[in-house]
């Protein structure tokens, strides 16, 4: 081990944050893709000089960037991401009728074993594959033509695919998260998708327990115990042992279960992560602490975690996809802000610290270890 | 201008973001066979840096970005049809046909 890399996409570019194992000192590269907001960018496992980008702009749309030599050097590659059978309608904030329309790549999900091969989630939600490099993109047609496609609504941020897991023992099953569809689940690598929201409640939607219609925040999965998830949902934490089969809230004694991301610690399968927001309509910590909490327990009881991070006048948020856990022997926990700052902890967050502080704001964090 | 093959050489300016993505500096000179329209000097653009598809215009339906302009002439042509002829100062190499990101947010 050489050290570790964090990949930060922001609003108006990508960084790369480059430190040796004790993570004390650090290297800022970048912006690349300067005034392009990067939805997210990610390392494949297989390779980690193999980099995946999804630079956007609302003027000159979508488009992916591939590196090989771990972030140095960028290439465009195929931006292709058409619908590839019929679309139908979903509906529109207002309830009306709303034509399918490709916006841009929300999340990219390397495979563990193939360098060439990268899953992308879309907005229209859609969920599409490149076995070439990036050269050219599969959609994934049966999520999207799920029979609850037309009743699928955006969320704040858009009718967005966002969560991408392939499950690291069950040959072909994926997990994806779709704001405000839920999470699907498939076992025959895409061909044919299940909603996996039981147990979900939410009272924004006239069925709060509806089959999908949910606004899932984010979910994440330890490798070691494949059927158990987490997930961050518009309100409430919850967690699944039975791959999604049904869930079960977790929030406990947070002072605000409403939030975006959610991490699990790389060695310890009940020790998970998220960062209390106040509201759905206050976008930022509730007194204006930063305060990240920590579960020990799988949930249920959480602990704030607060050396080093900012316990007053503090008004940011930190996105879906921006925050990642690294697996050193002493687990490194990253988050990003919308202010800008990359904070760290590299003791599984007893004690954090700011890489950087003044980048545009942060919309993901992903960090690699180097071999 | 247009050569005594009928070949016209039309000069682009791409906006910074564009010029960027296709690893370009200052004006293009892109070069037409045949008739001269928007169309067929954004196929001709697009050949030539195929990492622009999808950047300017639907690569689907062809149709403008929404926050995608066409000047000329001092002239706005992002309403005019991709059939129609660009005008002869273009097509002659007089005056460059821009392609710019419309004005709207930051």
């Amino acid at each position: 081990m050489t050290g570790v890399r964090v990949l930060v996409g922001t609003r108006k570019g990508a960084f790369t944050l480059t430190s040796d194992g004790a993570r004390k000192d650090w290297k800022i590269d970048g912006p690349h893709f300067g005034g392009w907001e990067v939805y997210h960018l990610n390392g494949s496992p297989a390779d980690p000089d193999r980099l995946w980008a999804a630079p956007s702009t609302g003027w000159f749309g979508q488009t992916i960037h591939r590196s090989d030599d771990g972030g140095k050097t960028w290439t465009p590659v195929g931006n292709d991401f058409a619908y590839q059978s019929p679309t139908s309608d979903h509906l529109f904030y207002d309830g009306a009728p709303r034509p399918w329309e490709f916006k841009r790549i929300w999340h990219l999900e390397p495979t563990r074993d193939d360098p060439d091969t990268v899953y992308a989630g879309g907005e229209d939600a859609a969920l599409y594959r490149s076995s070439d490099g990036g050269a050219t993109w599969t959609e994934l047609t049966a999520l999207r033509e799920h029979p609850s496609g037309p009743s699928w609504q955006p969320g704040a941020g858009g009718l967005c695919l966002h969560t991408i897991i392939l499950d690291p023992v069950h040959s072909g099953r994926i997990y994806v998260a779709i704001s405000a569809a839920g999470a699907f689940r498939s076992d025959d690598g895409g061909a044919s998708w299940l909603p996996i929201n039981k147990g979900l409640r939410s009272s924004e939607i006239p069925d709060p327990d509806a089959e999908t219609g949910h606004c899932v925040h984010h979910i994440t999965q330890h490798p070691s115990r494949p059927d158990t998830l987490f997930m961050q949902k518009h309100w409430d934490v919850l967690r699944s042992d039975d791959a999604g089969g049904q869930w079960h809230e977790v929030s406990g004694n947070l002072p605000s279960d409403f939030g975006f991301p959610i991490a699990v610690h790389a060695h310890e399968p009940e020790t998970i992560y998220v960062v209390p927001i106040t509201s759905d309509s206050l976008h930022y910590p509730p007194e204006g602490k930063l305060r990240v909490y920590r579960s020990r327990t799988g949930g249920n009881e959480w602990e704030p975690l607060t050396r080093g991070l900012p316990q007053q006048d503090c008004y940011v948020n930190i996105y879906r996809d921006a925050m990642a856990v690294d697996t050193l022997d002493e687990c490194g926990v990253y988050f990003g802000t919308t202010g800008g700052q990359v904070y760290h902890s590299a003791d599984g967050g007893d004690t954090w610290a700011a890489i950087v502080h003044d980048l545009p704001a942060v919309l993901s964090v992903e960090v690699q270890v180097l071999p | 201008m247009t050569s005594d093959s009928g070949v016209s050489v039309i000069r682009v300016v791409l906006p910074a973001h564009l010029k960027t993505l296709a690893r370009v500096t200052g004006e293009l000179r892109i070069e037409l066979a045949g008739p001269v329209t928007r169309a067929t000097l954004l196929d001709a653009l697009e050949a030539r840096f195929p990492m622009l598809l999808g950047t300017v215009r639907d690569r689907h339906t062809g149709r403008r970005r929404a926050f995608v302009r066409f000047y000329a002439c001092e002239e706005d042509l992002s309403h005019e049809s991709p059939d129609a002829p660009l005008p002869p100062a273009v097509v002659a190499g007089r005056e460059p046909f821009i392609i710019l990101g419309a004005m709207a947010g930051g």
